[in-house]
């Protein structure tokens, strides 16, 4: 390994067999399962000063009922995780973070015939499938992780797989569109989260917030125990985003109105605010003239949905997913790039944290069958479309050849349904049906497929999934 | 939520599943008497609980002197009567630490009179916090 060397360029390059970037529930759950698997070289970025990700602000109760039996805080339930990192002694860096992800692009003699030119079309987007093509064509690209920290400045990893544990972010304000000046006291419910639960500072003492999914609903709660009032959550869509238990617990145990049907459409004040306009909608989202009211106040949060951070998925030039904002896999949870790993928040956007952990596991253990040679080479994609009611699935594909006995598929309905069928449908044909008796968007479904139904079918093309009466 | 129908009768939202049924109670001289709209027995306890004896555990922070960070979260180790939750923050309010502090440390022995201790959940180490008072 020389400076001659065009893949290494000037600097000796840290090798590890697979990198982890996110140092989440997502990442610490896939290494986890990795070294369990017998990965020993493996590394965890996380660009904060921590790990635990989302979890170290999330310190009220309700994680882990499905895999501790237990009801845990946020931090509690990390530092689980987190325990078992260092008991494992998986070695993880801190204040790091990565900011682009590229493969070797071309041979050297340290490299051999390995390295072969895989990205051939930089940029270009491809499906699972077509990375598998050229993956045959060539030996195995290694992936370029490049990470800056303050103590080691900027340098590159060159790993054999990498795991992409990046979680989310709240939607910025801007894409909310409302009118009127952008004085102080507009925050993004996450960020007041941070505010408060880490920082002990308070955003304000008078407050509405705009949407109703679960941070929204946990932050009325947590301000008004700090000594806020909350006046009211308002919610555009005819039903909350978030948990009964969290409208019950969080709004209704403290007399905070939840309002349907209702959003902000002024926001007044210069400096500071001091009130909302809020107002009915239609049926088509847009405000209803003659129903505005205007609500005192010096603190509006946003709690208006989280998108997967995917700025990374997109240097690497993955197929993504439109309805998740996540990048496509394939049953193995691996992405279009063979070796690059996806699970958690950056995949789609979860409520319940203990399925994080679970899907991050299963991403660990493929992620390590692929190091050990032990995942074939993808090589017929069965794709799984959504059908009428379902917004996605995860995973959008599957090869059959690859798959276990069983093989799950997470998915998400389009709207609230009652008493209503799940349908699987084999090549357009139903193959099993499941009553439903309540499906709503907020709520993560899935459902099992056996390997056996799937082999059992001639010429497989296409399974999907549907909402039937 | 509870939505008092009349002084006999009253309706609660069952949080025991996604379905989220509503299921009304009928009570005599503060008797719970007859309960229906649930769609199993989950909601019928439910309800009971809630009318009788309501309890929540409650998450919140204390203040740490000297460490990483300036507040530590902390829960109640089991569920404290609904009542007395805004007794039991008042309490924590007054509170302080001092770093280090780790997880399961009992920062309030027997909360408000409840037989029930307050613990903390994550770890502060030893520090400056960034943040001025
Ligand atoms: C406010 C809130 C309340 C919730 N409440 C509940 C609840 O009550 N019960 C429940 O079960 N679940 C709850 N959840 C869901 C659960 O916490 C999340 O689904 C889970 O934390 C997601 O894990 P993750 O590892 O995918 O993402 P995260 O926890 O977001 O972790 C991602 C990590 O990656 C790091 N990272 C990102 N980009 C980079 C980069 N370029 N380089 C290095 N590191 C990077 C981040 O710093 C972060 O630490 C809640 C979530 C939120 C946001
Ligand atoms: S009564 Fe049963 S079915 Fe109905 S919400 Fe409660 S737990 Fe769910």
């Amino acid at each position: 390994m020389g400076s001659a060397c065009k893949v290494h360029g000037w600097v000796e390059r840290m090798r590890v067999d697979l990198v982890i970037i996110g140092g989440g529930p997502a990442g610490l759950a896939a290494a986890i399962a990795a070294r369990e698997a017998g990965i020993e070289n493996l590394v965890i970025l996380e660009r904060d000063a921590r790990l635990g990700g989302i979890l170290n602000q999330c310190i009220h109760n309700g994680f882990g009922l499905h895999t501790f039996k237990e009801e845990l805080t946020g931090p509690e339930y990390a530092g689980r995780y987190i325990e078992k990192v260092r008991e494992m002694k998986i070695p993880y860096r801190l204040d790091t973070i990565v900011i682009d992800l590229g493969e070797t692009q071309e041979d050297c003699a340290d490299h051999g015939e390995e390295a072969g030119r895989v990205n051939g079309e930089s940029g270009g987007r491809r499906s699972a499938a077509e990375g598998v093509r050229e993956q045959s064509r060539g030996g195995r690209a290694r992936k370029l992780v490049t990470a800056m920290s303050r103590k080691d400045g900027l340098y590159t990893i060159e790993a054999e797989a990498v795991i992409l544990a990046m979680g989310c972010r709240e939607r910025p304000r801007g894409a909310l569109n409302i009118p009127g000046y952008r004085p102080a006291g507009i925050y993004s419910a996450g960020t007041a989260q941070r505010y408060v639960n880490m920082e002990g500072r308070m955003p304000g003492r008078e407050v509405v917030i705009l949407g109703s999914g679960d941070i929204g609903l946990i932050m009325a709660r947590r301000m008004t125990l700090e000594g806020a009032k909350v006046k009211l959550v308002a919610e555009l869509m005819p039903y909350s985003g978030g948990l009964k238990r969290n409208i019950v617990q969080c709004l209704d145990d403290y007399g905070i109105p939840l309002r349907l049907r209702t959003t902000v459409v002024n926001i007044k004040g210069k400096e500071r605010v001091e009130a909302v306009v809020v107002a009915k909608v239609d049926e088509n989202s847009r405000p209803i003239p003659g129903t505005e009211e205007e609500i005192p106040c010096d603190t509006l949060l946003l709690s208006c949905g989280l998108i997967p951070e995917n700025e990374l998925s997109g240097k690497l030039g993955l197929a993504m997913n439109p309805a998740t904002n996540g990048p496509l896999v394939n049953e193995s949870l691996e992405t279009g790039v063979p070796g690059v790993f996806a699970c958690g928040n950056v995949l789609h956007v979860h409520d319940l944290v203990d399925y994080v952990s679970e899907e991050a596991a299963q991403a660990g253990r493929k992620a390590a069958s692929y190091l050990q040679g032990n995942l074939p080479k993808p090589q017929e994609e069965i794709p799984v479309r959504v059908g009428k009611g379902v917004r996605y699935t995860v995973p959008g594909a599957v090869d059959v050849r690859r798959m276990g006995e069983t093989q799950l598929i997470r998915f998400r309905v389009d709207n609230v349904y009652r008493d209503k069928n799940l349908e699987v449908c084999l090549n357009g044909k139903p193959v099993s049906s499941r009553r439903k008796r309540m499906l709503a968007p907020g709520e993560m479904e899935q459902v099992v497929l056996r390997k056996a139904d799937l082999e059992g079918v001639l010429d497989l093309r296409e399974i999907s999934l549907q909402i039937v009466d | 939520m509870e939505t008092i129908l009349s002084p006999e009768k009253k309706e609660l939202i069952c949080i025991g599943c996604p379905l989220g049924c509503n299921v009304a109670v009928e009570l005599e001289d503060g008797q719970i008497t007859a309960i229906t709209g649930n769609t199993c027995p989950r909601g019928a306890d439910y309800v009971r609980k809630e009318l009788t004896d309501p309890k929540r555990i409650v998450t919140s922070l204390v203040r740490v002197k000297g460490g990483e960070l300036a507040v530590v979260p902390v829960k109640t180790v089991s569920d404290i009567p609904k009542g007395q939750v805004m007794d039991c923050i008042r309490e924590l309010k007054a509170v302080e630490l001092n770093a280090p502090v780790s997880m399961g440390d009992v920062a309030v022995k027997n909360v408000c009179g409840t037989g029930v201790d307050v613990v903390v959940t994550a770890n502060v180490e030893k520090g400056t916090s960034c943040i001025e008072e």
